[in-house]
């Protein structure tokens, strides 16, 4: 008795000296991470519920769910929400087709060229949103751009287009170039996820007679699967997320055609000072997002 | 069976062609970036697009380079403000007055290299702790952190916003840096490649008598370079692209980074494309040179984050 009591209270002091560690381990990483991370995503949800300015002198006034309220009446808001919705739609089964296409053709190559066409296909994420979106804005161009030197040249167009601010196309020349800085880490993902498949398994269905498009759905497919989820998953985010592309290229027009929620945040924040009616918005996308994300799981998890 | 094979084969050989054109069209933007940086204003104007420079000129660098005039180095102490007298921040200059292009270099290249040493050091600490301890409220600081990492980085920026005026960090470059090392995708990907550490090592280590610190220090950290190597150069690499929270964060000339010294470029010169891309080369270049001199690391580090989270 008096033997399990003294183990018990020496065990208690071991755990006691590990949880010790363990937060002394934590707390730098801590400080950083309550600090700027978790207490303004709740002061984010907090605000929301005030109309809240910027000012010497204004205050907070609470106003419930007023903010939330607005939201779906504000006919830029649903523009800017179903805007963000397209993106997504198209841009995300796109990235991952297209990621997993070349995966599948380069995954097998010899090292170095494997490597470079990676790099290749890396190099827009790499570059960094405000080179690329400049570089594009000049291929935009109306006047000195390449894509109506280009379309001209091979009869796809007659007269020059002026595409960043025509409403009909402004949308899609920001999903392409949002699709060329999203696909360069999913290919990254999916060569390494199809170099891990087990060769046994693909040798053996080759024994049986499958064919190459049975081999790959029958036997990588569904092995790649997480790998795929996890696409799914940052590629979703990173769409909702696009910003820097639209505030340097359309500032959201024209006649917001291309507002998506993340820049409608931005300007109702910071341009027209309504700090609540923003947070508000974020808290509308980032359970959006976790709708979607949850979804994507669910399915995967079906399959 | 031969002719699958054939079949196979011809298959192979078109995909690979289209391949290659993709591959182009991908490097394109770049090549455009950095021959538009050296072509002159006639060539660049012109209505039929030069593929390739006639003739390779520095004007567009040379205006770069002779816009506004900063000091080379300048480090605000943080909170220094609240210690001090006149309640203004303590602040150091140094070097002499260079053109603000080389500030913006400068100042991103600061907020870059300290971003990733402070994410690396507490993230491998933290991730060792979730990894390899147990304590009370793990399990709730593992979802925290899950779901943290799921949410759009950017919704927070209003509330970090304010958080960071009422510190008196607007405007410092640490409004910038503290928000990445808290970001915690790093303490994710730490904790996956510490729980590869086998237990008995550091039960060894125990038993013959090695303190925390230095368990963590000549056993943990050995083992878990690789991982420590990709989150740096992944921590490197965002944060100086990152363009959403240095606009939001950093307002003055002398403190903004070449991100925001290339957009406000296009703001104030927006057809002038020599001058624009010639910012442009100037950010794009270094960052390439690191991502290929260190791209086997951060290849590995994405892959191996992924699969096994």
């Amino acid at each position: 008795m008096a033997r399990s009591s003294n183990l018990s209270s020496r065990s208690k002091v071991l755990v006691r000296r590990e949880t010790r560690s363990a937060y002394l381990f934590l707390l730098p990483n801590m400080v950083f991470f309550i600090g700027f991370v978790v207490i303004p995503m709740i002061l984010c949800i907090y605000t929301s519920f005030f109309d809240s300015t910027m000012g010497k002198d204004a205050k907070d006034i609470f106003i419930g769910f007023k903010n939330y309220a607005e939201l779906w009446k504000d006919k830029i808001f649903l523009r800017s929400l179903k805007n963000t919705f397209v993106i997504v739609i198209v841009s995300v089964p796109a990235v991952c087709i297209f990621s997993l296409w070349v995966s599948a053709v380069i995954y097998k190559l010899k090292g170095p060229i494997l490597s470079t066409f990676r790099c290749v296909f890396y190099l827009p994420v790499v570059t960094g949103s405000v080179a690329v979106t400049v570089v594009w804005k000049w291929m935009y161009n109306n006047y000195y751009g390449i894509f109506n030197y280009v379309g001209k040249g091979l009869g796809l167009i007659d007269k020059n287009i002026n595409w960043l601010g025509d409403e009909r196309f402004a949308l899609w020349c920001i999903i392409l170039i949002l699709f060329t800085t999203s696909v360069g880490q999913p290919i990254v993902l999916y060569v390494s996820a199809l170099g891990n498949v087990d060769t046994s398994l693909v040798e053996a269905s080759e024994v049986d007679g499958a064919t190459h498009f049975q081999q790959f759905w029958k036997i990588k497919w569904p092995l790649i699967m997480p790998t795929t989820l996890y696409i799914l998953v940052i590629t979703t985010i990173n769409s909702f997320q696009c910003f820097a592309l639209i505030q340097l290229l359309t500032s959201g027009g024209p006649n917001h055609s291309t507002d998506t929620v993340m820049y409608y945040i931005y300007y109702s924040a910071f341009k027209l000072y309504r700090y609540g009616y923003g947070n508000a918005m974020g808290v509308v996308l980032a359970i959006f997002i976790a709708l979607l994300s949850a979804l994507q799981f669910k399915l995967a998890k079906e399959k | 069976m031969n002719s699958d094979v054939k079949r196979t084969g011809i298959y192979k050989t078109i995909s690979l062609i289209i391949l290659v054109i993709l591959a182009i069209l991908f490097a394109f933007p770049l090549y455009w970036i950095v021959t538009g940086a050296f072509k002159t204003a006639a060539s660049i104007n012109a209505t039929s697009p030069d593929w390739f420079p006639k003739e390779w000129v520095l004007d567009n660098f040379r205006k770069l380079f002779s816009k506004q005039t900063a000091p080379l180095w300048e480090l605000g102490i943080p909170f220094s403000s609240k210690f001090t007298e006149d309640g203004n921040p303590i602040i150091f200059t140094a070097g002499p007055v260079v053109p603000a292009a080389i500030r913006w270099l400068v100042n991103t290249v600061f907020m870059a290299v300290m971003a990733m040493v402070l994410t690396c050091i507490t993230a491998a600490m933290a991730g060792y702790a979730l990894a390899k301890k147990r304590f009370k409220g793990q399990h709730l600081l593992f979802t925290l952190i899950v779901c943290a990492m799921a949410l759009p980085k950017q919704v927070i920026l209003i509330p970090l916003l304010r958080e960071m005026s009422s510190l008196s960090l607007y405007n410092t470059i640490w409004a910038v840096i503290f928000p990445t090392v808290g970001w915690p995708f790093g303490v994710f990907l730490m904790k996956q490649f510490s729980e590869g550490v086998p237990g008995e090592m550091l039960e060894a280590a125990r038993i013959d008598g090695a303190g925390e610190a230095k368990t963590f220090i000549n056993i943990v950290l050995p083992m878990i370079k690789p991982g420590i190597g990709a989150l740096a150069i992944f921590t490197f690499i965002n944060s100086w692209n990152d363009y959403f929270m240095q606009l939001i964060m950093l307002n003055s000339t002398s403190k903004l980074t070449i991100s925001l010294g290339i957009a406000k470029l296009q703001a104030e010169n927006s057809t002038d494309f020599g001058l624009i891309m010639a910012g442009a080369t100037l950010a794009a270049v270094p960052i390439i040179a690191i991502f290929i001199a260190f791209q086997k690391y951060f290849t590995q580090g994405i892959a191996m984050g992924a699969v096994k989270g």
